[in-house]
């Protein structure tokens, strides 16, 4: 699509853009290298900074704190694919007295920030007598209210992205509505959404790091925990570079999953294409 | 009720320090998401290049890991000291851009690729085509989605509790030391937002109708 914007560059252009390419490399390259004089300068590459992360036992919890993190997004991941499944059919339902109740439940918890959520569960809950809210068992409840709404308008948008035809001759040959639904319109919507559905697990995993403000033991927890060792000049900043990377790589990985199946189910010829990337954008500009 | 009216100075505190991180956030992530925006469909390839970078990083960054780098790592730099709260608007307004940026790309790709051709083969540059072609279209188009993100960015604001800004999120810590029962505070706390996330769902839908692209 971009190239409909401009003519192919002739040699004026080719050398204007040369030169605009040069002075963007240079201020990136400014901004940059100073942060990086600054990381030295304040002594935070210096190997008595980066000790604490040779350490075996330190490397076993670090470990351990990914598990922690995607524990945490897997049973988020999985618990809000379900809950959207049902709360996308109760939305869709003919029966009114499901159907408002399901789209009032959606509306809420979207609108409600999951980090209060969270705090609702972890905070809120305990001094009411429930005794079983644990920081994990908070991030998930709150992960899972919030995307489990967001998946459920995914799955209906997914349906109601389907041509008429589909629906009419399900039900011409015979199907019923729970036929209908199960067999020619979800599979065929979970197709086309796919991209959205893996971007919104994305959302899941980014957001498992708010567990760190409800004191679950993740990542971040335990790069504050390591940031703030005195006997090891605490080294906040390397712990962030350490941490930070780890989030990232993960996060990547599962966006290029997402990219990988709108690459491969847009080129396969048979069934329904994905919702193009620029329909799937707009839709899924909830983060 | 009691909850509310006993601390009403802590619960305007607090919302009044939200809204004003929103709109200080909002206004910085438009201008930084234009320029990423504009980089991305721009035709000289370093600046796609960058512009692709920025964007594929950052969107894959939690936003909790940006806002723990600016509390916890920014001040170790002994670079200008800033407040938390100034910190916590260029951690938000750095996130939301890249949404930003991704929002006006798709709606570049909503514009007919005929209106591109059409202005290119009457001589027009790059600037004036987007300018004074794409643009005026895709504005009509972005609205909707743009709102999305700044909803988001209105409840993405409550991450800054974490890091020592006294904004929405972080009415409960403070009413615990008043003795208020937290259930009541986070309660009071989630209808507001929902009232804030409904006003601006109002407006998103009124924009809408307003500028409804007729084609």
């Amino acid at each position: 699509m971009t190239s409909v914007l401009y003519d192919v560059p002739g040699p004026r252009a080719i050398l204007r853009n040369r030169i605009l390419g040069a002075i963007t490399i240079a201020v990136v390259a400014a901004g940059i290298t100073f942060v990086i004089y600054r990381l030295a300068d304040t002594g935070q590459f210096s190997a008595a900074k980066w000790r604490v992360f040779t350490f075996p036992l330190v490397q076993q919890n670090i470990g351990l704190a990914t598990l922690a993190t995607l524990s945490a997004f897997a049973v988020a991941a999985v618990a809000s694919l379900l809950l959207g499944l049902v709360l996308s059919i109760g939305r869709l339902s003919d029966h009114a007295w499901l159907r408002v109740p399901s789209t009032i439940f959606i509306e809420l918890f979207r609108a409600v920030p999951v980090l209060i959520l969270m705090m609702i569960m972890y905070y809120g809950l305990p001094p009411l007598g429930v005794s079983f809210v644990t920081p994990f068992v908070a991030v998930v409840t709150g992960l899972t209210l919030y995307n489990g709404s967001v998946l459920a308008e995914v799955f209906r948008a997914g349906i109601e992205s389907l041509p008429a035809g589909q629906k009419e001759a399900a039900y011409a040959i015979g199907l019923r509505k729970s036929a209908v639904m199960s067999l020619i319109l979800f599979p065929q919507a979970i197709r086309a959404m796919m991209p959205v559905i893996i971007s919104q697990l994305v959302v899941v995993l980014k957001d498992t790091a708010l567990g760190f403000i409800v004191t679950f033991h993740e990542l971040l927890y335990l790069a504050k925990f390591y940031g703030a060792q005195f006997t090891y000049g605490s080294p906040i900043i390397p712990a962030t570079i350490v941490f930070g990377t780890i989030y990232v790589i993960l996060c990547l990985a599962l966006s290029g999953l997402a990219k990988w199946v709108e690459v491969r189910s847009r080129r396969s010829r048979s069934g329904v294409r994905p919702v193009n990337a620029a329909k799937a954008e707009l839709a899924a500009s909830e983060i | 009720m009691e909850t509310l009216f006993n601390n009403l100075d802590l619960f305007a505190l607090g919302f009044q320090n939200t809204l004003l991180l929103f709109a200080v956030s909002a206004v910085f992530a438009l201008g930084i998401g234009i320029v990423v925006g504009a980089m991305r469909v721009s035709p000289v390839p370093v600046m796609r290049a960058f512009g692709t970078l920025y964007v594929n990083l950052v969107r894959n960054t939690p936003l909790t890991l940006l806002m723990f780098f600016f509390a916890f790592g920014y001040p170790k730099l002994h670079l200008l000291k800033l407040p938390y709260t100034t910190l916590a608007i260029i951690a938000l307004s750095i996130y939301t851009a890249t949404y930003v940026a991704e929002v006006l790309r798709s709606g570049f790709n909503t514009v007919p690729t005929g209106q591109a051709e059409a202005a290119r083969a009457i001589g027009l540059p790059f600037v004036q085509t987007m300018t004074l072609v794409i643009m005026p279209q895709a504005f009509r188009a972005v609205i909707p989605p743009m709102m999305s993100v700044f909803i988001a960015l209105l409840k993405n604001t409550t991450v800054a509790a974490g890091f020592s800004v006294a904004e929405a999120g972080a009415i409960r810590a403070n009413l615990s030391e008043r003795g208020e029962p937290a259930i009541l505070v986070l309660l009071w706390v989630a209808l507001f937002f929902v009232i804030l996330v409904g006003v601006l769902s109002v407006l998103q839908r009124y924009l809408e109708r307003r500028w409804r692209v007729l084609r």
